[in-house]
């Protein structure tokens, strides 16, 4: 991969296995990430997605190989992952603990519910929310506070298709106001071509990195434009999903990895 | 939820029940009129009502009440605050739960009652005997309640947690104990009612008040007026404890746990 100067790397992983007992989830896998990149990660479900996930927030360790990480790390769950208990700003709060400050507390707490569109629901319960501002709330959470790197697992997949496609604007218009380092697992090829920067592909368990494509586009996309749909074309493909001999345009450009 | 179908369905008239009840007691009255049973069996309503208001008069009845509301509160209050944490804490370490849970579930299997003789001669007659049955019928079964449900916590909630730097006392206070709130209050409700049973059994065998003794000292005076008195004041207790506890479920923070 290109060189470049490693302080811009903020996530680093090389040669990372993880076996439980007998069972390779993942072998070898290597990757590294520059600041405020949007990478996509797909590949058959059991590849090792959210293992490689729990193991870069640390939650769980690598049998071999190191991550190096630069910033904070914040995960967004695939659904539940707000406490039922709270109101949806006493959640928001749980990411701004540590800003000693009580008004600064209140003040970036208004900010953040005013970013996602629901200044109104600080006290409305998880429950009496839908399941897309719930995912909403959740965003504003891991977007409080110092955090750098965003690990998010299927944080779409509960939703309904709708819902999901408005939730990609929303997480594309969040991120321009808050840059992040974002490492998106998703089993929505559609979703990781209309969002990231970079889609790798996982192959099957043992999970190895087989492709990583680059989409060079801003966001927002439309999921309509060609090199959004010749990036989901390239995935497919790699996946054994569509055939390869569709017509190729130039602009999205599949780079072939060594494992 | 069994105890979820006693919310009212919307709509519902209110005069329902009440209807029902005064066509029990003229349904009482008629078989009464009608001979069948001597009086001493089956006492007439107009003879309970000039019970009641005996009992009323004379403030015996209050000071049985009251005898029997503080021996429930006592016992009840030392098996929450002592079996709740108690679960949270078997809850989070599976040795100590592994160790104890069939104890706590031989107990909790052990009618109450069969403590009766010990409690006689251990703590003779009066309060004490009926604080400590009581205590014995709600300890385990809350204990179990909060054991249980703690090891149910979805796992999610334990990584949020952590992510954001929750841990130790913080986490039991503020996700482990928020997090069981609604199934605690369950077993609150249906804990209370045992205990309401209870106190009235222990107070036949070791009270010299309280409403189970009125019970069966009305008895032993062949007053069964006074009889169905204590029964009917025994039973509205229960069930104004059942409607208090109930009321908890009406926080807006344990609301979630009942709306899934
Ligand atoms: N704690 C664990 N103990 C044993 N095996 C595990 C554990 N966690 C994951 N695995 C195994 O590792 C493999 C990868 O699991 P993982 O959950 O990472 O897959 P995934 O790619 O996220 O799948 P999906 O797309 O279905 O979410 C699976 O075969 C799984 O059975
Ligand atoms: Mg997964």
């Amino acid at each position: 991969m290109s060189g470049g100067d490693t302080n811009d790397k903020v996530l680093v992983v090389s040669g990372l296995s993880r076996h439980f007992g007998s069972l390779e989830a993942l072998r070898a896998v290597d990757l590294q990430v520059r600041r405020h990149e949007f990478v996509a990660i797909v590949g058959p479900s059991g590849c090792g997605k959210t293992t490689l996930l729990n193991i870069l927030s640390g939650y769980e360790r690598a049998t071999t190989g190191s991550v190096t990480r630069q910033g904070r790390v914040r995960m967004v769950y695939q659904k539940d992952g707000l406490f039922p208990w709270l109101t949806a700003g006493e959640n928001v709060l749980l990411g701004l603990r540590d800003v000693p400050d009580t008004m600064e507390r209140r003040r970036r707490l208004d900010d953040l519910l005013g970013l996602i569109g629901l200044p109104r629901f600080a006290d409305h319960y998880p429950h009496q929310l839908s399941g897309g501002m719930r995912q909403l709330v959740e965003l504003a959470r891991a977007l409080a506070g110092e955090s750098e790197i965003l690990l998010m697992d299927e944080p779409f997949s509960s939703l309904d298709y709708i819902a999901r496609l408005r939730m990609r604007q929303e997480l594309a218009r969040l991120l321009a106001e808050r840059p992040r380092t974002v490492l998106f697992v998703t089993h929505d090829i559609e979703e990781a071509a209309q969002l990231a920067d970079r889609v790798v592909v996982l192959t099957e368990r043992p999970g190895r990195v087989c492709r990583a494509l680059q989409v060079e586009l801003p966001r927002p996309r439309s999921l309509t434009h060609p090199l959004v749909v010749e990036a989901i074309h390239t995935v497919l493909a790699e996946m054994g999903l569509e055939s390869n001999s569709s017509p190729r345009r130039n602009g999205a450009s599949g780079n072939r990895q060594k494992a | 939820m069994g105890l979820m179908s006693q919310v009212p369905v919307r709509g519902t008239p209110r005069f329902l029940p009440i209807s029902l009840a005064l066509v029990a007691v003229l349904v009482w009255a008629a078989v009464v009129a009608l001979g069948v049973f001597p009086e001493s069996l089956f006492p007439s309503p107009r003879a309970v009502a000039r019970g009641m208001v005996e009992e009323l008069r004379s403030g015996r009845l209050l000071n049985d009440a009251v005898a029997s509301l503080f021996r429930v509160g006592t016992g009840f209050a030392l098996a929450v605050v002592l079996g709740i944490p108690l679960g949270l804490w078997l809850g989070h370490r599976a040795y100590a739960r592994a160790a104890m849970t069939p104890a706590i579930n031989f107990f909790r299997n052990l009618s109450p009652l069969a403590w009766m003789p010990f409690a006689v001669l251990w703590f003779g007659i009066g309060d004490v005997p009926a604080i400590f049955l009581i205590f014995m019928a709600s300890f385990f079964p809350l204990a179990l309640a909060a054991t249980l449900a703690v090891a149910s916590i979805p796992s999610v909630y334990f990584r949020v947690a952590s992510d954001h730097g929750i841990g130790g006392w913080e986490l039991v206070a503020r996700v482990s104990f928020p997090a069981i709130l609604p199934e605690v209050i369950t077993a609150l409700r249906v804990t209370a009612g045992v205990a309401w049973v209870v106190v009235v059994a222990a107070e036949m065998v070791a009270g010299r008040d309280g409403l189970g003794f009125a019970v069966l000292d009305a008895r032993n005076g062949l007053r069964t007026d006074l009889v169905v008195v204590e029964m009917i004041v025994i039973g509205a207790i229960g069930v104004i404890i059942d409607r208090l506890l109930a009321g908890l479920t009406r926080l807006p923070s344990v609301r979630w746990g009942y709306e899934r």
